[in-house]
């Protein structure tokens, strides 16, 4: 299973959770590197400004959005070395309460894993070409967050802060 | 020369399409086939400071050249997560 993947099929947390820290044992030979692993794990909320969200739609253009979830890898290995991330991102129909996004950080030492999870989330919500569509009982309406681009220093700095509280 | 314009989200929604073969002249940027996509449909004029653009599966800027064959894509403000 690959670390950075689009899926329209239902994500098993553990099965990327194992995956990432099989790769950090890869990297960091053998077992017991890591004594961390956090998790990130976004699921479709029931409600939103007050409406009731009956399907989420997600799209993504997924050559690029594989490349960019790798380039949020890359980031993590720059500002916390050693950390290992994985990344599964869902795509298609998905109802409330079904999970959407499963982040899984590896490293040395908790602060590391943490920070590289909620660094990541950050991040894909800034870059990550990727789209969600809420559809309510009576209509359906595009999220537009942020223009991505990645070379953005200040909003790669924005996500760093946020990462470190 | 030709581009392929790949459209996504609510982009595509506007425009009706998800892919379109656009003739561009030669010397054209990434805002040539931009600007020309927003005389066609005019709805899109909305997103001009918004949108990102990719070139061959790469980020790229507006102000890139374009080559023949060339598949660019216009990406709205992202919603991933």
């Amino acid at each position: 299973m690959p670390l950075m993947h689009l899926t329209a099929s239902p994500i098993d947390v553990g099965a990327v959770l194992g995956e990432v820290v099989r790769e950090s044992e890869r990297v960091h030979g053998g077992t017991g590197a890591c004594g961390a692993l956090a998790s990130f794990v976004g699921m479709v909320r029931r409600d939103h400004a007050g409406r009731r969200v009956t399907r989420l739609e997600y799209e993504a253009y997924e050559s690029l959005a594989v490349k960019v979830l790798t380039r949020i890898g890359h980031e993590v290995g720059e500002e916390w070395p050693g950390t290992v991330l994985a990344i599964h991102h869902r795509v298609g129909d998905l109802a409330p309460g079904e999970i959407s996004v499963v982040i899984g950080a590896a490293s040395a030492h908790r602060a590391e894993a943490f920070a590289a999870c909620r660094y990541a989330i950050e991040r894909i919500k800034q870059v990550a070409p990727i789209w969600k569509r809420e559809h309510f009982g009576d209509g359906e309406t595009w999220l537009e967050g942020a223009t991505a681009d990645p070379d953005d220093s200040v909003a790669r700095l924005q996500a760093r802060k946020q990462a470190c509280g | 020369m030709r581009v392929k314009v790949r459209l996504f989200a609510r982009l595509r929604d506007l425009v009706g399409s998800a892919e379109i073969d656009q003739a561009v002249p030669e010397g054209a940027t990434i805002a040539t086939v931009w600007d020309g996509l927003v005389s066609q449909h005019p709805a899109l004029a909305d997103y001009s400071r918004a949108v990102s653009c990719a070139r061959n599966d790469d980020f790229s800027r507006m102000q890139a050249p374009v080559r023949d064959g060339d598949e660019i894509a216009f990406l709205p403000p992202v919603s991933g997560g």
